[in-house]
């Protein structure tokens, strides 16, 4: 390889800093500000001169039941990955290994269904809720948030799926497994790196999520997290409470972050894997 | 119990696709050892498949050992596979794959360890019984993968093209391996593709040979069936002719001038041989084609066997032996004639062919073999 000339170099490592700098800055704004109260709040210095943690203290101990929120999302998430993974899997083994008609128009309406916005089908998913006595129920909102990001981890695993060697099901065929043995005792484990990256995605859109989580709870205690920390609200109706959004905020981000840098190398490799035959 | 008998198979893979296997009918006795071979295309590969269970057969019937398998999943046929890419499973380590048929059967924990062991022990696998696929060279996978069929005991073994992953020498060696298997595991039977003539020659009790192409449709899939030495010495047809034996069988267009009970003779380029076969089937006077193989062919100015004048048009000289392509006349095809290493004559030089009448074939105008009227190896 070619040495870079001096002055690449340094417009590389600028450039690098910019975009750190603007992608990385907020984030430790956040932070900061969490960690300040009162008039320390408009201070634009970064650290804070005496950092408190009371804005994290308050988010637990205020009207709102914020650890509350925070189960509800952990549970509604989790439920959903779980849920996504297992009908996402026996889906793509169907659609991935086995020859049967209309296969590429079912492959084709499972992206058209991914493409409708949310808002257009808000109300036909409030009659579906409703109907199956979800309504106001955290737990309820796993089959909306199951439904959105089926199609796409049903298309990421196919492609997986279909990529797998056929020699390695015909092996198990003649050892006499089924087809359920070889989805999961003997596909599964192949397949971590794509369920690790969509599973991944499936967590992060169930723990963002806001329209749905609006709409179908209106009881405080059912909320998640998005629509927790919308409603936090300061002592009178003219004071936005920076500090406890803040603080929020940076609790919301912590799992979201360390999942991601858990499987980091498996995500990287469940993405770009099966795009280019290799 | 381990006879397989294939009773006028048929396979197509769609209804409007021509037969990939036709008419396939032959027997494979208990504790042979038969090797499908025949050129890329012939469907071997599917015939074994059909064995395996993993591919439906259009109509006929398969039978192993007196049952009637057709309609049985793989598993159920007491069959065990051994695949070309190995097909171990990449999370399990080496014990966990040999033992994993068996744990998916049910059996119990110490059975399914003491097979396991055993294998392992024959494979000589036991030092690396913990390691995964991953960290094994293509020989130790093979091995691997030939453990995975041992330990279900199976009363067939299906070997599908298992050495052509494998470098030269491991090939030759791992050849080795399984001819001694096959000694050591008694009454099993095993059914082994390849495309390789050498492997199927030294591993076979029982050649079949299948044909490829529009032969499939004319003749039925099934060429020849017998051992290596009839399909080496009495070749039924030129299909087989060519195909076994390298370098392949020389053949002379010709026309029979006459037919007797032990020998034949027949007139090529104005020249008249005579052949050790049996051609009364033919009528006198009607196109046919004198096959001789390469090495059993002499160069020498005098002695046994009718002259065949020729001129050199290249050598090939391999350290233990030499191929002399020759011309030997306008209108026929290049001859090659294999001899010792130490040829040393140059291109376009002339000599002379030896063709003696005990080493010669003969094929009517279809292709069909005249039966050899000498005492030859079986």
């Amino acid at each position: 390889m070619q040495q870079r000339p001096l002055l690449g170099s340094v417009a590389l490592y600028c450039a690098a800093a910019m975009i750190v700098f603007i992608s990385v800055g907020p984030f430790l704004y956040m932070v900061a500000t969490s960690f300040k109260t009162g008039s320390a709040l408009f201070d634009p210095q970064i650290w804070p001169k005496n950092p408190t943690l009371a804005n994290y203290t308050a988010l637990f101990e205020g009207a709102q039941p914020f650890g509350r929120h925070l189960l509800n999302s952990i549970m509604v998430a989790t439920l959903t990955v779980g849920f996504a993974i297992l009908m996402g899997v026996t889906a793509a083994y169907a659609l991935g290994r086995i020859r049967f008609k209309g296969k590429e128009l079912l492959m084709l309406t499972l992206l058209g269904v991914s493409m409708f916005p949310q808002v257009a089908v808000l109300s036909g998913m409030f009659e579906l809720i409703q109907s199956l006595g979800l309504f106001n129920r955290a737990l309820g909102l796993v089959v909306p948030y199951t439904i959105f990001t089926l199609p796409f981890t049903v298309w990421i695993l196919t492609t997986f799926m279909r990529d797998l060697p056929n020699e390695l099901e015909e092996a198990a065929i003649m050892d006499g497994c089924g087809p359920l043995r070889i989805i999961f005792q003997v596909f599964m484990p192949l397949l971590w790196p794509a369920l690790v990256s969509t599973g991944l995605l499936a967590f992060i859109g169930a723990w963002n999520e806001f329209l749905f989580a609006l709409t179908f709870i209106v009881e405080d205690d059912q909320r998640t997290v998005p629509v927790g920390i919308s409603l936090i609200a300061g002592a009178t109706a003219f004071e936005i409470p920076w500090g406890s959004i803040m603080a929020a905020s940076v609790i919301v981000t912590l799992p979201l972050l360390g999942l991601v840098l858990a499987f980091q190398k498996k995500i990287v490799s469940g993405l770009t894997a099966g795009a280019v035959k290799g | 119990m381990s006879r397989i008998e294939f009773n006028r198979v048929n396979k197509r893979y769609g209804p409007n696709l021509p037969l990939t296997i036709k008419d396939a009918t032959l027997t494979v006795d208990d504790g042979e050892f038969c090797v499908f071979v025949g050129p890329s295309g012939c469907g071997k590969s599917t015939l074994l498949r059909c064995v395996a269970g993993l591919e439906d057969i259009t109509s006929g019937d398969l039978s192993i050992g007196g049952v009637r398998v057709n309609d049985l999943p793989p598993a159920k046929r007491g069959v065990a596979m051994v695949f070309q890419s190995y097909a171990l499973y990449p999370h399990m380590t080496v014990a966990q794959n040999m033992a994993f048929g068996l744990q998916v059967m049910g059996a119990d924990k110490v059975a399914i360890a003491a097979k396991v062991k055993a294998a392992a022990d024959i494979l000589q696998l036991t030092p690396l019984m913990d390691r995964l696929p991953k960290m094994l060279s293509g020989g130790q996978r093979q091995r691997v993968a030939i453990g995975r069929a041992i330990v279900k005991e199976p009363k067939v073994f299906l070997f599908d093209e298992p050495l052509s992953n494998l470098d030269a020498a491991l090939r030759v060696q791992t050849r080795l391996e399984i001819a001694k298997l096959h000694h050591d595991l008694g009454s099993a039977s095993m059914i082994y593709v390849t495309h390789d003539q050498v492997e199927a020659m030294t591993l076979a009790d029982k050649i079949v040979l299948l044909h490829t192409g529009a032969l499939i449709e004319q003749r039925g899939s099934v060429a020849q069936v017998g051992s290596p030495m009839t399909l080496y010495h009495r070749p039924a047809s030129t299909f087989v002719a060519e195909f076994i034996g390298s370098p392949k069988m020389n053949l002379l267009p010709g026309k029979l001038v006459s037919a007797e009970a032990g020998h034949a003779r027949v007139e090529v380029a104005g020249l008249v041989l005579t052949a050790s076969v049996d051609a009364r089937a033919v009528p006198v006077g009607s196109a046919v084609q004198i096959g001789v193989r390469p090495e059993h062919m002499a160069v020498a100015d005098s002695g046994e066997g009718a002259a065949l004048p020729a001129s050199l048009l290249h050598v090939e000289r391999l350290g233990d032996s030499s191929l002399l392509y020759v011309n030997v006349g306008p209108g026929l095809p290049t001859m090659t004639v294999k001899m010792d290493g130490s040829v040393s004559r140059a291109a376009g030089s002339a000599l002379t062919l030896r063709l003696v009448p005990e080493a010669l074939h003969l094929f009517d105008s279809a292709g069909q073999a005249c039966v050899r009227t000498v005492e030859l190896p079986v």
